[in-house]
């Protein structure tokens, strides 16, 4: 119990020390920054287990990374010599260069910058999600490993590449400019969608691990929110989205561990409270002109909230894919546009489309054809199922493939 | 692949004549059928989808409201779509609700 209190308040207090600290003293010294924060989580944890925990840890912690930021900088001259040039533009530091803010307001703030300095085209969006997962959301180097099927070594050599990069790119801890936020946004969403998907499709078997990607994925989409030039219609789109899909987080596995496909869901154990907050915020991204990926996914995602199979909500289904792939194709929304016209214009107008999409070597186009043949030719169906079996890539995939063979008969 | 221009042609029937519940089906028929073209990664552009009025400007500065409504087959937009070749960007012209209507798709290669 002590255990997780403390590891959920590091993981919490870790984003907002090193963004504060790295504020201050300037995105090339971030490294430093980290090392600060650990050594303060260290010596937390060896004082708290004899003395208790203090009634504010928060604030334990603020002090202790405040003394060894000083003790630091004053050890090494660097602050002096490298940083109070770097900052001398800034009057508040010249009046009081030790000093570093905790305060509710600057700890928002410099993770707002946090985010928008990480989420930068000059890095890999590979090493974008691992800097994301490490700095704005805590996670251990272990938790980066296992979320991306990796192993220490790879995710350290990836990190430090991405922090190399982020020092010779010369990318400063500062929101961009007025004119160019919308655009950079795009990208913070991007990069945010890729951390949720990371979570929700992850190939990690740590469940734990997985819904806690998705959380921090949705704290950072609702922290982009509390910022009127970031609050924008496409923000709370994506948030919609993650909202409806989190929802069936806990519907989509069996007790042991088995996909359930959406079609088998019980939806009883789909999480009304996140249906709710997914509704309330695409209500609030239909308040502008905008119209991007994110609503129209979000709109796909919210009529599958609703369990109830009708012509109607498969003919809005069919249409919000058809708007989707005119923006851009990808095979999966292709597939999912061929099984919405099954439900809404019937097998025949199903069969003609999809055997024109050419999938060849993708299991789910085969797992299209062998369910739309599923009524009208169980040998075809068979057959294709089988195809989809040979192809699939996960024991769990073919799990319910075969599940699906052995119903035909 | 090459880039493909489909051009629509059809008969002006007035849109002011049609219920609503035709204009949704009209709608309809022709987002399922670019969809289909979408699904297949072959819709290169959206285009445009033309409004029925406008004015034509002629030799000597003389403007007319059209000759929209002499012509069996007024222009009713384009899109662009990619293919290997003629015969396959034609192929995939099948099913165009224009047809329907007695209208015709004209399929032209666009220069490189």
């Amino acid at each position: 119990m002590e255990q997780d209190f403390l590891k959920h308040l590091f993981q919490q207090e870790f984003s907002k020390m090193v963004a504060v600290i790295s504020n201050r003293f300037g995105l090339q010294h971030i490294e430093l920054a980290e090392d600060i924060v650990s050594e303060t989580f260290l010596l937390a944890t060896e004082t708290w287990q004899i003395k208790g925990v203090p009634a504010n840890p928060n604030a334990w912690l603020y002090t202790v990374a405040r003394q060894k930021t000083l003790a630091y900088f004053r050890r090494n001259k660097i602050f002096e010599n490298k940083v109070i040039p770097e900052i001398n533009a800034n009057q508040e530091l010249q009046d009081n260069p030790h000093e570093l803010n905790f305060s509710q307001q600057n700890i928002k703030d410099s993770q707002l910058q946090m985010l928008f300095s990480i989420c930068n085209p000059a890095i890999a969006s590979e090493a974008q999600i691992g800097l994301a997962l490490r700095i704005l959301c805590g996670f251990g180097i272990d938790e980066i490993a296992e979320a991306f099927l990796s192993n220490k070594e790879t995710i350290n050599k990836r990190l430090f590449r991405a922090k190399e990069k982020l020092r010779t790119s010369q990318i400063q801890l500062t929101l961009p400019a007025e004119n160019e936020i919308a655009e950079r946004l795009d990208n913070v969403l991007h990069i945010i969608y890729l951390l949720f998907s990371e979570g929700y499709y992850s190939r990690t078997q740590n469940e734990i691990l997985r819904k806690e990607l998705c959380i921090e994925a949705l704290r950072l989409g609702v922290m982009l929110t509390e910022y009127e030039k970031t609050n924008l219609p496409k923000t709370n789109a994506l948030i919609a989205l993650m909202c409806f899909h989190s929802s069936r987080f806990n519907a989509r596995k069996s007790n042991e561990g088995e996909l359930i496909l959406y079609e088998d869901q019980d939806e009883y154990l789909w999480d009304t409270e996140l249906i709710g907050k997914g509704i309330y915020f695409l209500d609030l991204s239909a308040r502008g002109e905008e119209l991007s990926t994110y609503h129209i996914q979000a709109k796909i995602a919210y009529h599958h909230s609703i369990k109830e199979d009708t012509a109607e909500k498969w003919e809005e289904i069919l249409q919000l894919y058809n708007q989707l792939l005119i923006i851009s194709y990808s095979p999966a929304v292709a597939l999912n546009r061929t099984f919405a016209l099954y439900k809404a214009n019937g097998a025949a107008a199903a069969l003609k489309e999809g055997k024109k999409l050419k999938l060849e070597n993708n299991h789910f186009y085969f797992l299209l054809l062998g369910e739309i043949y599923k009524n009208i030719d169980k040998s075809k169906s068979k057959t294709y199922f089988e195809k989809s079996h040979a192809l699939a890539k996960t024991p769990a995939e073919r799990q319910v493939i075969q599940r699906k063979i052995d119903k035909l008969e | 692949m090459k880039d493909f221009v489909f051009v629509f042609r059809q008969a002006g029937s007035e849109q002011s004549n049609l219920s609503a519940e035709e204009i949704v089906t009209i709608n309809k028929k022709w987002n399922d059928w670019i969809g289909g073209i979408a699904a297949q990664g072959k819709l290169k552009n959206y285009g445009a989808h033309l409004q029925p009025a406008g004015k034509v400007l002629k030799p000597g500065g003389i403007i007319t409201d059209g000759p929209f409504v002499e012509i069996r087959e007024r222009l009713g937009g384009f899109i662009v779509v990619t293919a290997d070749t003629l015969d396959e960007a034609t192929t995939l012209a099948h099913g165009c609700p224009a047809l329907e209507a007695d209208g015709s798709v004209e399929i032209r290669p666009i220069f490189a």
